[in-house]
């Protein structure tokens, strides 16, 4: 008789809750601000209050008289002790010019928010007053807020080395552009401002730094997403040797790209613990935080399409000024150019495409990564143009895409830019999308709205990501500074337990759980029995951080290898223990076995047990069970999807109200799908963000005039609807569990999702183009200049 | 001028000599190293701060330790003093209602006053009372369906 | 953010609240906090002392007495938007406070605080011109009553003298054949009113006999349009006569409307008829006319 047997659930696959909660639930976890140190000194940075201006003279006797003042420090101060801040994406052919970026300005301050002078006291209240008392003398210069106005004949000028505010010029070109536009019976164009976006992680930056003099060490907790970049970043600016130098990313509260680089307050709080040799802690309030840490986006960006009158994309032609801010921040320059330039055909077939992108030096904060970094403003501009095609020719959006689309391919494609995508069936998406949707039907009500006066609109959007980052040798072609490669450890202990180290350094994507179902899939161990452990460099293997949707695709490719070579390891002990050849053992379920006799078994505890003991091992074996990996990939991973929005807008005001977001991704298989869906929520609400509220507002003298929360609108929970998630599993050919990154697929594609939606909604008055974000008198206008034109 | 306060944290009381401009949420974090409530903003926008005074969610940024005198605060820390999570909490857990966890214990205490006044919420409902927490990561959905679900659980 | 230091000084009585403003010249009060500690933490502002006036027992409390319903000054938004009394009776004002901030500044700020500080985003005291409120305060020459018209007289400037305490608002309770309502147009990061509308209207045979229409968010303070109000009255309310009177909002506000990054002074103003139009025609059906 037959007996069916359910097989045990299977682990990966399986949306368990996460290992990270309970302490974050019970205030047990602790983030920089949260440490106090015996001897703890406080610090507060003065910063400059004008866009562009000379020092001439800073006078800080009252601040180094005021209570509980230990001292104030100038740039002067760090003559000879601290180095410029180096850019460490130093992209080839580009004519760049890095800037010295010093962590306390010397003569002229840049933008608002640069660093002039430090208080350190005994309190934060006490370091706060005393900044008060700092009496700086400066002399304004003429500033430059635009990326395209800054290189204009007549423009201040910031820094002698970039004539013309001009940081870089780089060009991608494939194919022959010039003939697709001769040839092209349509060209559509259009001007997009990627407005600039401030990533608001909701823990701000800070440090807490403690020198040693006697032994010439420094320990330093800071919030950032790759430590072991502050490490390399730290030791040469400050000149500590990194075998002296531990970097801690305690508990980060997120960090979307801004937590990558290494900014003033790091090394400012860094110099003053060496100077005094007592810890010293600095917190950045919220307004200094949109000040001094980096921001996004920034683009304006003129694009044309050429295509057939029958929709076929023929080629795209484009120019970016992409706003740099003051100086060039560490990963800055790779943004717009490799991250951006060389994903312009999207998931379309283009056999032409050709892009400059200047790089330019403004009085602004710093521009960095912002989740997504390069590839949403890539995606806007295609598939926003791809749109403005469809109008043109008089097609619907959907079936344009349909007949550019790159067929389904499971082992790499060649594009146009150079890339090999790895995997993609981007038809299967859009018409996953389309059919939960109902498309057609949601073509009829709109039909019907519009009979009653109501403006409906449907949006769509696909996007091909480039992520995993990256091949190492890759990097080091294209100028960036270090590796991508990730490292794992995996240590069994006697009992049975396990520790896994990892190089990255997650913080609030999941990992400690999602990795140690990776270890529990491939030897049948509880998840519970696995813990992750990063961010530290004195315990951690080297790794280069966890940015650019790569920990899992990377860092979990490591351990998923470190984690096959214990179950090696372990089939040759059994072997060794049952006396059976080793090609006889079997593994399934937790037990290694003598094929054909499963109660002969060893289990990965006995295992674990046998081998830390050591008492009988095979000749030539050590003793223990770990196994460590260090992981290049040979290529990116690719994930991709298509999205949906509808909408309405309220002519009468301008008001647009979401209403349905539907998301397709594929990031191949998904380890924890609850953690997967979380993702793509929290990255597609950001997206949302830029397309209705988020912009940083400069005045032409370099004041942020969105300084604050109370100004700078970041999504809220009642103007959201629900996100329908659904996905569909491409796996990657080339990873080692075939999975891709999903942290920054939602933010891609939304941005344009919404914003298509909404001009799809103002169709019956011509409008086009509407700047971001969409706010309501934007909207409104572009209906009152259609009506009146 | 120095001032003396006496304020009831999680069920105990604290004695402290303060500055009359300690904000609460700094008595919680810097005078009794309570630092599960977290600060992220400066305008009273963001609610990382919230705790409960006297039973009813507070911005604990924008009230001074002073104005707290004599009162009863419950923080983060208060709610599983023997490390077994509350129902609200086990909600959260469940339904991945954080990611990086920093608004995490002010979302608790706003979702916690809603629920002592209704409950049985709708989601526009939930929405709404949270519209002063604000949350980078999850884009809220997954906090909705953590308060729903700790409706259902019987919170109040 | 740290603010700078001050002394701190708490009033167990309305007398004793005196007693500290005469000693203290400069001294702020301190209701709910939510509008002076914000201020403070930013260094926007910086009294030597501050007078805590939130614990004094007689500020508290909403009660009706005859066709008035008086409101303590430490009433807080959430209780003003809880009040039953209110919402049946003075309908724009627990709506408007419902739509304060959010709920932990509704469960601290109080209505008091609010009227003092005077912001011109504010929502209550459009609603209180509307409502043709009237504040009470207390100070050395005794008590005054003060009618919100007068109240707001600039940005964050009242009629109120520096050593006056609001003890407390009366707003007169409406009668059959009348309604009011509040509509908003939040900014999205502060939830200030970009555009606040609030109308009270009275309707007898079918026709308006009586409208008080206010804005807030466009001048420096909360104002009443008074060629809408004058247009409205003796109008059947449909939607086509709203439609007309509301129109007549912008010639009101004139070019003191003031503009920001957000919302211009340009749209603010063309926006104003769309939320007196919406505020009427809410205020209208509850008077009794849909």
């Amino acid at each position: 008789m037959a007996t069916t047997v359910a097989a045990p659930a299977r682990v990966f696959g399986s949306g368990i809750r996460r290992r990270e909660d309970p302490r974050l639930l019970t205030g047990t976890a602790r983030y920089t601000a949260d440490f106090t140190l015996p001897g703890q000194l406080y610090a507060a940075i003065l910063r400059s209050p004008h866009g562009h201006a000379r020092i001439r003279k800073i006078g800080s006797s009252a601040a180094k008289a005021a209570p509980g003042v230990v001292a104030v420090f100038t740039g002067a101060d760090t003559e000879g002790v601290l180095q410029s801040i180096p850019c460490a994406w130093l992209v080839p052919n580009s004519d760049l010019k890095v800037a010295p970026y010093p962590p306390l300005a010397r003569d002229v301050v840049r933008y608002v928010g640069d660093a002039v002078a430090v208080v350190v006291a005994e309190s934060a209240q006490q370091a706060y007053d005393a900044v008060e008392l700092i009496d700086v003398d400066y002399q304004p210069l003429p500033a430059t807020v635009d990326p395209e106005h800054a290189v204009k004949p007549g423009a201040p000028q910031l820094h002698g080395e970039a004539p013309n505010n001009i940081a870089f010029h780089w060009t991608v070109a494939g194919g022959d552009v010039d003939a697709a536009f001769k040839a092209a019976e349509v060209v559509v164009r259009d001007r997009i401002v990627q407005q600039r976006l401030i990533p608001t992680a909701m823990e701000t930056r800070g440090a807490l730094a403690h020198y040693v003099p006697a032994t010439g060490e420094l320990t330093l907790w800071n919030t950032t997403q790759n430590p072991h970049i502050v490490r390399f970043i730290m030791s040469l600016v400050t000149g500590i040797p990194e075998d002296r130098l531990r970097v801690i990313a305690p508990e980060v509260g997120g960090g979307f790209g801004s937590k990558i680089p290494q900014i003033q307050g790091d090394f400012i709080t860094v110099f003053c613990s060496m100077k005094l040799g007592r810890p010293v802690k600095w917190i950045e309030s919220r307004s200094e935080n949109y000040q001094s840490t980096t921001h996004g986006r920034d683009h304006v960006q003129d694009v044309e399409l050429a295509a057939t009158k029958d929709g076929r994309i023929l080629g795209l032609r484009c120019t970016v000024w992409a706003g740099m801010g003051a100086y060039l921040s560490t990963a800055a320059p790779g943004i717009p150019t490799i991250l951006h330039g060389l994903m312009l055909s999207g998931p379309y077939k283009i056999g032409a495409v050709k892009e400059d992108v200047y790089g330019v030096y403004t009085n602004t904060t710093p521009v960095e990564a912002y989740r997504g970094a390069g590839r949403p403003e890539a995606t806007f501009m295609l598939e926003r143009i791809i749109d403005r095609l469809a109008d043109e020719i008089g097609v619907d959006p959907v079936e344009v895409r349909r007949r550019n689309l790159i067929p389904p391919f499971d082992n790499g494609f060649d594009v146009i830019t150079g890339l090999k995508y790895d995997s993609g069936n981007y038809k299967g998406a859009l018409d996953k999308a389309l059919a939960h949707a109902g498309y057609e039907q949601l073509r009829a009500e709109q039909a019907e709205a519009r009979k009653k006066g109501r403006y409906l609109g449907i949006g769509v959007s696909m996007y091909v990501e480039i992520c995993g980052l990256g091949p190492s040798q890759v990097a080091g072609a294209v100028g960036f500074q270090g590796g991508l490669w990730e490292s794992a450890i995996v240590r069994f202990h006697p009992s049975g337990k396990a520790h896994v180290f990892i190089g990255s350094s997650p913080h609030g994507q999941g990992e400690e759980t999602t990795f140690a179902q990776i270890v529990a899939d491939e030897l049948g161990v509880s998840v519970n029995d696995v813990k992750v452990v990063h961010g530290d460099t004195d315990i951690t293997p080297m790794g280069w951080g966890t940015y650019g949707s790569r920990t899992t695709a990377v860092s979990g490719a490591a351990l998923a290898i470190a984690t096959r070579k214990i179950k090696e390891k372990a089939r040759l002990l059994t072997s060794h223990l049952l006396e059976a050849a080793v090609e006889d053992i079997d593994y399934a379920n937790g037990k290694f076995f003598v094929r054909g006799f499963p109660d002969r078994h060893k289990t990965i505890q006995d295992i674990a047990l046998m081998a830390n003991v050591a008492w009988n091992m095979p000749q030539g074996m050590e003793p223990g069970l770990e196994a460590t990996t260090s992981y290049d990939p040979p290529n990116f991973v690719f994930p991709f999807g298509a999205h949906l929005a509808v909408v309405e807008v309220q002519p009468e005001t301008g008001h647009i109200e979401l209403k349905r977001y539907v998301a397709v991704d594929d990031c191949g298989p998904q380890i924890n799908p609850m953690i997967v869906e979380g993702q793509v929520h929290g990255g597609v609400v950001q997206g949302i963000g830029q397309a209705l509220w988020e912009q940083a507002v400069y005045d032409a003298n370099g004041q942020l005039l969105t300084g604050s929360l109370a100004d700078y609108a970041i999504p809220r929970a009642d103007v959201l609807p629900d996100i329908e998630v659904l996905s569909t599993v491409t796996p990657s050919p080339h990873h080692p569990l075939g999975v891709k990154g999903i942290g920054e697929a939602g933010t891609i594609a939304s941005t344009c999702t919404v914003y298509n939606a909404v001009i799809d909604a103002l169709e019956p008055f011509k409008v086009q183009s509407i700047q971001m974000p969409l706010t309501p008198e934007r909207v409104w206008r572009a209906i009152a200049e259609r009506k009146g034109a | 001028m120095k001032l003396s306060v006496s304020i009831q944290v999680n069920g105990r009381t604290y004695d402290r000599e303060i500055e009359p401009r300690l904000l609460l949420v700094h008595f919680l974090r810097d005078s009794i190293a309570l630092t599960g409530t977290k600060i992220g903003c400066d305008t009273s926008q963001c609610g990382a701060c919230t705790v409960l005074l006297d039973d009813v969610a507070v911005k604990a940024c924008t009230c001074l330790a002073a104005q707290a005198d004599g009162c009863s605060v419950t923080t983060i820390e208060g709610l599983a003093p023997d490390g077994r999570l509350n129902a609200l909490q086990e909600a959260f857990w469940t339904k991945h209602g954080l990611q990086c966890g920093f608004c995490t214990p002010g979302m608790i205490f706003a979702a916690q006053a809603l629920l002592r006044v209704n409950g049985n919420p709708s989601p526009e409902q939930i929405r709404h009372a949270l519209e002063g927490n604000l949350c980078r990561c999850t884009g809220y959905q997954n906090i909705v369906r953590s308060v729903q679900a700790a409706a259902a659980a019987g919170v109040r | 953010m740290y603010s700078a230091d001050f002394d701190y000084h708490r009033a167990r009585s309305l007398a004793d609240a005196q007693r500290l403003l005469a000693a203290h010249p400069g001294a702020k009060l301190l209701a709910g906090g939510h509008s002076l500690i914000p201020l403070m933490k930013l260094r926007l502002a910086a009294p030597s002392a501050v007078i805590d006036i939130g614990r004094i027992p007689e500020l508290r409390g909403i009660s009706r007495s005859g066709d008035s319903i008086r409101i303590g000054a430490l009433t807080t938004h959430a209780e003003l938007a809880a009040s039953a009394d209110l919402q049946k009776s003075a309908a724009a004002l627990a709506e408007a406070a419902g739509l304060v901030g959010d709920p932990a500044v509704r469960s601290r700020g109080t209505i008091g605080g609010n009227v003092a500080h005077a912001d011109p985003a504010s929502d209550l005291p459009t609603v209180l011109v509307a409502l043709d409120a009237r504040i009470t305060a207390v100070g050395p020459k005794g008590e005054r009553t003060i009618s919100a018209d007068d109240f707001f007289t600039g940005i964050m400037t009242t009629a109120l003298a520096d050593d006056e305490v609001v003890t407390a608002i009366a707003v007169p309770a409406s009668v059959r054949g009348q309604g009011s309502a509040y509509v908003k147009f939040a900014h999205p990061a502060s939830r200030y009113a970009v555009i606040g509308a609030a109308a009270l209207v009275s309707i007898a045979n079918n026709r308006c006999s009586g409208a008080r229409v206010a804005l807030g968010g466009l001048l420096p303070h909360a104002s009443r349009v008074r060629s809408v109000e004058k247009a409205l009255t003796g109008k059947p309310l449909d939607a086509a006569a709203i439609e007309a009177a509301a129109a007549l909002a912008q010639a009101d506000l004139g070019s003191n409307v003031a503009g920001d990054i957000y919302a211009s002074a340009e749209y603010r103003t063309a926006m104003a008829p769309v939320y007196v139009k919406r505020a009427v025609a809410a205020a209208a059906a509850r008077a009794g006319l849909a």
